[in-house]
């Protein structure tokens, strides 16, 4: 999988290190400002509402 | 064919791991970078609002029908900080907490006779109660809505389960009881990372200062006067 994405990316290997680096941060951006927020509401062991 | 079918998983796996630890940094330390900075917003536009006059006048006898996630007043607790300052939102729903401090629907407002009772997050979201297990009998809590601000001074404090309702009765565990004086409860889970139980913080009120005759410097003392 990621063996794929390393061959796949193009340019020379300190351009594909960067590249990964920039995919990355992507990843993590769109998880915290999305997808961790409506997670979060579904899992058990955050459930502070109070009785 | 086989080596590359048990890489492949276990790649899956490992990105598996590297997500909920991420999931973990997230809400442990990225909803409190978010929350603290929504949170001063809060406050900020409230002190505003309130020195130009235009917030509604909320607090004592007043108390106008809030729409829910209306914030309507700032909580000061010179323990948590000098310049421990959270804002008071109308409810305490999951959306509320994550925005300050929540009033318990139906609870009394701030300085009415009665329990003005609220929640907090003890972590994440801003964790405004965090350190509610600090607080001392005598300490002070500050509720400042547009036309007063009321100075609370803490008197006890209980561990109960979640489904313990009574702490937040118009007299404090003792439902169905008429109120003759103005109470304030903090409530908060317990202990830190759990939710089993809830520290619940109760007190009195001991002034009400309207806001022209406000002065910080006399009253933002951890302790009050005794």
């Amino acid at each position: 999988m990621y063996a794929a994405l390393w061959r796949a990316l193009p340019g020379p290997r300190w351009l594909k290190a960067v590249e990964c680096l920039v995919l990355l941060a992507v990843v993590v951006a769109v998880l915290f400002r999305w997808v961790f927020p409506a997670l979060a509401p579904l899992l058990p062991f955050n459930d502070n509402t109070v009785g | 064919m086989i080596r590359r079918l048990v890489g492949g998983v276990g790649e899956l796996l490992i990105t598996a791991g590297v997500l909920v630890l991420l999931f973990v940094a997230w809400q442990l330390w990225w909803t409190d970078v978010v929350a603290d900075r929504r949170q001063a917003q809060i406050v900020q536009a409230l002190v505003d609002d309130f020195g130009a006059g235009r917030a509604s006048d909320v607090g004592g006898d007043a108390f106008p029908d809030l729409g829910q996630e209306k914030a309507f007043a700032v909580i000061r607790v010179p323990r948590f900080g000098a310049d421990y300052a959270r804002p008071v939102i109308e409810g305490t729903g999951r959306d509320v907490l994550a925005l300050g401090v929540g009033h318990y629907d139906g609870s009394a407002a701030p300085g009415a006779v009665g329990n003005f009772a609220v929640a907090g997050h003890r972590t994440t979201y801003g964790r405004p109660f965090h350190d509610i297990d600090r607080l001392r009998a005598g300490d002070r809590v500050i509720v400042e809505t547009a036309p007063t601000v009321y100075v609370y001074e803490i008197r006890s404090h209980e561990i109960v389960r979640p489904w313990q309702t009574e702490v937040i009765a118009p007299v404090p565990d003792q439902p169905g009881k008429a109120p003759t004086t103005a109470m304030i409860t903090m409530t908060s889970c317990h202990p830190t990372y759990s939710a089993r139980f809830r520290y619940v913080t109760h007190g009195a009120l001991v002034k009400s200062i309207p806001r022209a005759q406000w002065r910080a410097a006399d009253w933002m003392t951890v302790e009050g006067a005794r």
